[in-house]
C-alpha cells in the first residue's frame, strides 16, 4: 500500500508547490540526457553507410515524433480525466501540455523536412505518415485555439477535451501508417517486437535524446500548470 | 573522434545545412519555451516577494 495519498495532489492548491519542487530537477535531468545524448549523437555513433552525415537528424527527428505523439496520449488522458472526475487540476494539466506538444510536432516535421530534401530529393510528400503527423499538429492548434475562444475556463476545458479525445484516434493512425499503406517514410527504427534495425550506439544516442526531451517535457508543463493556477485560482498559488 | 577537423564537423559531409538546420532550430524553440516560462515564473515569485 502506498503511503502518499495522491488524491491530495490532485487539487491545485497542493499540487502548486510540488510542481514547482519539480522542475528544477527534471531540469537538471533533461540537460545532463541532453549532453551525453549530443555527445554520442555526434562523436560516437559512426556515420551511416548509406546516408552519410544526414542521418544525424535522426538524433532529434526521432525523440521529436515520439514526445509529439505520447504528449498528445497524456495530454487526452488527462481531458478524459477532467470531464470523468471533474477535477480542476486536469483541464489545467491538458492545457499546460498542449503548446509544448505543438511544438515537438512542429519539429518533427521541420527536422523531417530538413531530412527529406537531401534522402528524398523533395522537403515534403503527401505520404500517410506525413500527412497524419501534420494532422496531428493541427489538432494541437485546433485544442489551443478552441479552448483559448471560450471565455469560461471550465466550459474551455470541456470543449478541448471532447476535441482532445476525439482526436486520439490519429495516433495510431500515426504510428501505424508506415504498416497500413505504403509510404515514402521508414518503417519503425525501433520495435518492441524485433531488434533494432540500426547500430547499438546509434540506438543509445537516440534513447538519450529522447529521455533528455522527455524529462524537458515535464519540466515545461509543470511550470506551465503553475502559471495557469495563478491566473485561474490565485489563492491556490502559494509556495506551502 | 571520427572528425578529422572542426572544418570537417562543421560541414557533417556536405549535409552541413541539412543537420545544423534541424538542431539550431530544435535548440531555439525548446530554449525559448523554457525562457518564456522562467521569466513567468521569476516574475510572479518577485510578486509574491518571495526570494526562494
Amino acid at each position: 500500500m502506498s503511503a502518499i495519498n495522491w488524491f491530495k495532489y490532485s487539487s491545485p492548491h497542493s499540487f502548486y508547490p510540488l510542481a514547482g519542487r519539480m522542475v528544477p530537477w527534471f531540469l537538471v535531468a533533461a540537460a545532463l540526457l541532453g549532453v551525453t545524448g549530443l555527445y554520442v549523437a555526434f562523436f560516437v555513433a559512426p556515420t551511416d553507410f548509406q546516408q552519410g552525415e544526414s542521418y544525424r537528424i535522426i538524433f532529434i527527428h526521432v525523440p521529436a515524433a515520439w514526445m509529439s505523439m505520447f504528449i498528445y496520449l497524456v495530454m487526452a488522458a488527462w481531458a478524459g480525466a477532467g470531464l470523468v472526475f471533474n477535477t480542476r487540476l486536469s483541464g489545467m494539466m491538458a492545457r499546460a501540455l498542449a503548446p509544448t506538444g505543438a511544438m515537438f510536432t512542429f519539429l518533427a516535421l521541420w527536422t523531417g523536412a530538413l531530412w527529406g530534401k537531401p534522402t528524398w530529393g523533395t522537403w515534403w510528400v503527401w505520404d500517410a505518415r506525413l500527412t497524419s503527423e501534420l494532422i496531428l499538429l493541427f489538432l494541437y492548434i485546433g485544442f489551443l485555439s478552441l479552448t483559448a475562444a471560450i471565455e469560461d475556463d471550465r466550459r474551455a476545458d470541456r470543449a478541448g477535451a471532447i476535441l482532445a479525445l476525439v482526436g486520439v484516434v490519429n495516433i495510431p493512425i500515426i504510428y501505424f501508417s508506415v504498416v497500413w499503406w505504403n509510404t515514402l517514410h521508414q518503417g519503425a527504427s525501433v520495435s518492441l517486437k524485433s531488434a533494432p534495425k540500426m547500430a547499438t550506439t546509434m540506438l543509445l544516442g537516440m534513447l538519450l535524446m529522447a529521455l533528455a526531451f522527455w524529462m524537458y517535457s515535464i519540466a515545461a508543463a509543470m511550470l506551465r500548470v503553475r502559471s495557469i493556477i495563478r491566473e485561474r485560482e490565485p489563492r491556490a498559488a502559494t509556495e506551502d | 573522434m571520427q572528425w578529422g577537423s572542426w572544418a570537417e564537423f562543421w560541414a557533417m559531409g556536405g549535409y552541413g545545412l541539412y543537420v545544423w538546420g534541424s538542431f539550431a532550430v530544435t535548440f531555439v524553440c525548446m530554449a525559448g519555451e523554457m525562457a518564456g516560462l522562467i521569466v513567468g515564473e521569476r516574475a510572479a515569485r518577485a510578486r509574491h516577494g518571495d526570494a526562494s
